[in-house]
């Protein structure tokens, strides 16, 4: 099923909030995101039809910004801040453990394919370092502890599905 | 005084039965019963200055929207993305309808078409609890056609963008809504110009604090505004507090407040029983300040923080203690705005990246005797140069830092100067802190390779 066929009226309501098509490119581009994961080559060519662009350029508009994925990620996409504010109250430190913790890498998924671990900057969230985002919903003054129950939640949720 | 955290007064107050139980709409609807120049006049007399960072008068900001037009918007920005700034988001998440009466009396006043709500990507979850407030404020006739039989029609939408700070640029945020690549316009046109906002049309571009600040002003009178904060910097203001601070949160508190007030009674002052070194009174993009007790004493004001050197900005203030190795600090300012240049002009697009390199190196011990100088240079020829003032705000953190903290700059360069034996004392071994792990990447697709070479490298 297309994006346009699957997700009809959120397109139209999303189309419908501009004087022009080429404006709903990034709602879409969330939308496309959602269902993909990623931003893959295919969901490029859809957005473009759908927005009325050329793929080239919704290819540039989908580089510019940081949350569209240009790579297939983990089931859960955390990101965690690690600008100033949240580094002085100790969020490098924390994201080291969360790090050695999942056994990756910065920018690196877990080898189940469940967990993809980013520094980000700033996300609005200062006084509650260190927190993170997973899948673009806010978790907030964090520890490893929680940390790890939230990372055994996510787990059991995935085996569920 | 809460006058936009209201929510500390009123529990629920984000239920717009609660809101209109406690005066809410009242300013709008005082609104839609007068002139739209007599509400403008209005919140010109009150003094309201902008609080997304420059400070410009709110009111004059409206009457420069040629009335002639027949078509005008108001773009409100949520893009909130400045390091240590996180007031927004509480206001929208506790307070919403205080946000969209507040975009409404603007809307009025100018005669606008439609107003959008510019949201960073990651304000998701509010975007989609805000959606719900604007159908609400739809149902209960604030918005849509004929509003309250002014034969005025408007509209209200939310738009999410995807990560990007530089799109909290007010050119750059109406580029981004129109589906361009976020970056700045050339300028004049200015937004309020036909041919610079958004579509091309007269646009107002206001911060989330300022639009929810007007509706006190309409309901209660410019005067009852001017009573409080001081004759240059009235009202109130919301102070995000945080770093090495005991209680972080946001502090709504009348301008003119001190840093003394602020940090010591309301923010329960430096933790562990440190001392504090210095402040960040912007986030990253201000300068830093010592912390002096004449700092300390300083009023929180536009006119007081430009005689210490600095700016008010949005007022996220970032406290940094007695530990705090501040050269590592300017290295984290740095790869921020690395990171969100947008890469349009040469001296930010390749001075934000020599920067970085230059400071990493300094801190790895690989430096050259002249680095210092050279960064100082580098960050000088970045002022004034620029299409936005992104250039200038990367520019700070380096300036400030190496003017008030110099010693602290050349203990890395001695480092380097082959004494290994001293470099555990340098200052990097002193925090726990280090360098950040991984090396933050550029934005795909938004830098070209630096071409330049400066010296030394
Ligand atoms: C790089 C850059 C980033 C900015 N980010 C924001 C922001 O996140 N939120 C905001 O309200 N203003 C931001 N501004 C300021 C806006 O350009 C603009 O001045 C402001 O939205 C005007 O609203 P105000 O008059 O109500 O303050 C930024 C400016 C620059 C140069
Ligand atoms: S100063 Fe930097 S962010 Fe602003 S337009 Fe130039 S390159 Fe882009
Ligand atoms: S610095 Fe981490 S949320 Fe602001």
């Amino acid at each position: 099923m297309t994006l346009q066929q699957k997700y009809t009226e959120r397109i139209e309501k999303a189309l419908a909030k501009y004087p022009d098509k080429r404006s709903a490119v990034m709602p879409v581009l969330h939308i496309a995101q959602e269902e993909y994961g990623w931003v893959s080559p295919e969901a490029i060519i859809e957005v473009a039809e759908i927005c009325d662009m050329d793929p080239t350029q919704v290819k540039s508009i989908a580089g510019f910004y940081t949350m569209y994925s240009k790579h297939p990620k983990g089931k859960y996409w955390l990101q965690v801040c690690t600008d100033l504010p949240c580094a002085l109250r100790g969020a490098d430190q924390f994201y080291q453990e969360l790090l050695d913790y999942l056994g990756v890498e910065d920018h690196g998924t877990t080898t189940d394919g469940l967990f993809t671990a980013e520094h980000v900057m700033c996300l609005a969230a200062c006084d509650k370092a260190p927190m993170l985002q997973c899948n673009f919903h806010y978790q907030e003054s964090l520890n490893m502890e929680k940390m790890k129950s939230l990372i055994e939640e996510w787990r059991a949720e995935a085996q569920k599905k | 005084m809460n006058i936009l955290l209201r929510e500390k007064d009123i529990p629920n107050i984000h239920e717009y039965d609660v809101y209109a139980k406690n005066g809410g709409f009242a300013g709008y609807k005082k609104a839609l019963g007068m002139k739209p120049a007599d509400v403008i006049n209005t919140v010109k007399a009150s003094g309201l200055r902008g609080r997304g960072g420059a400070g410009f008068s709110a009111g004059m900001k409206w009457s420069f929207i040629p009335q002639t037009e027949p078509v005008k918007y108001v773009a409100v920005n949520a893009d909130e993305s400045e390091p240590g700034t996180f007031k927004d988001r509480q206001i929208m998440e506790n307070n919403p309808y205080q946000l969209i009466e507040g975009a409404l009396i603007c809307a009025y006043a100018i005669q606008a078409k439609a107003v959008y709500i510019y949201l960073r990507g990651e304000f998701w979850d509010l975007g989609a609890e805000l959606d719900k407030c604007i159908e609400k404020a739809y149902q209960e006739g604030w918005l849509g056609k004929n509003i309250h039989k002014t034969g005025w029609d408007c509209d209200m939408y939310t738009h999410l963008g995807a990560g990007a700070y530089i799109c909290g640029e007010e050119s750059a945020l109406l580029n981004s809504l129109e589906g361009k690549l976020g970056q700045p316009r050339v300028r004049p046109p200015f937004p309020a110009q036909k041919g610079g906002g958004l579509y091309g049309e007269p646009t107002v571009v206001n911060n989330v604090e300022t639009l929810a600040s007007v509706p006190f002003i309409l309901d209660k009178g410019p005067e009852e505004y001017l009573k409080i904060g001081t004759k240059d910097s009235p009202g109130t203001k919301i102070f995000c507090l945080c770093g090495n601070i005991e209680k972080p949160g946001n502090y709504e508190l009348p301008l003119g407040t001190t840093f003394r007030e602020l940090i010591f009674d309301h923010g329960g002052g430096i933790p562990n029983g440190k001392k504090i070194k210095a402040i960040l009174p912007s986030g990253a993009s201000g300068p830093i300040v010592p912390a002096t007790d004449a700092v300390l004493d300083t009023p929180l004001t536009y006119e007081d923080m430009g005689k210490i050197g600095t700016v008010l900005g949005s007022a996220s203030i970032i406290i940094l203690d007695e530990s705090v190795d501040i050269v590592w600090a300017a290295s984290k300012m740095t790869k921020f705005f690395h990171h969100e240049s947008c890469g349009k002009c040469t001296p930010c697009r390749e001075g934000t990246y020599w920067l970085d390199r230059v400071i990493d190196r300094l801190m790895a011990g690989k430096g050259q005797p002249n680095d210092v100088d050279l960064i100082n240079n580098i960050a000088k020829n970045m002022v004034g140069v620029t299409l936005c003032a992104l250039g200038d705000f990367a520019a700070n953190p380096i300036l400030s830092t190496i003017k008030h903290f110099p010693e602290e700059f050349k203990a890395y360069a001695q480092a380097q100067a082959g004494i290994e034996e001293k470099k555990t004392a340098s200052p990097a071994a002193r925090t726990a802190k280090g360098n950040e792990p991984g090396t933050p990447q550029g934005r795909a697709g938004r830098h070209s390779p630096a071409t330049s070479t400066p010296a030394g490298d």
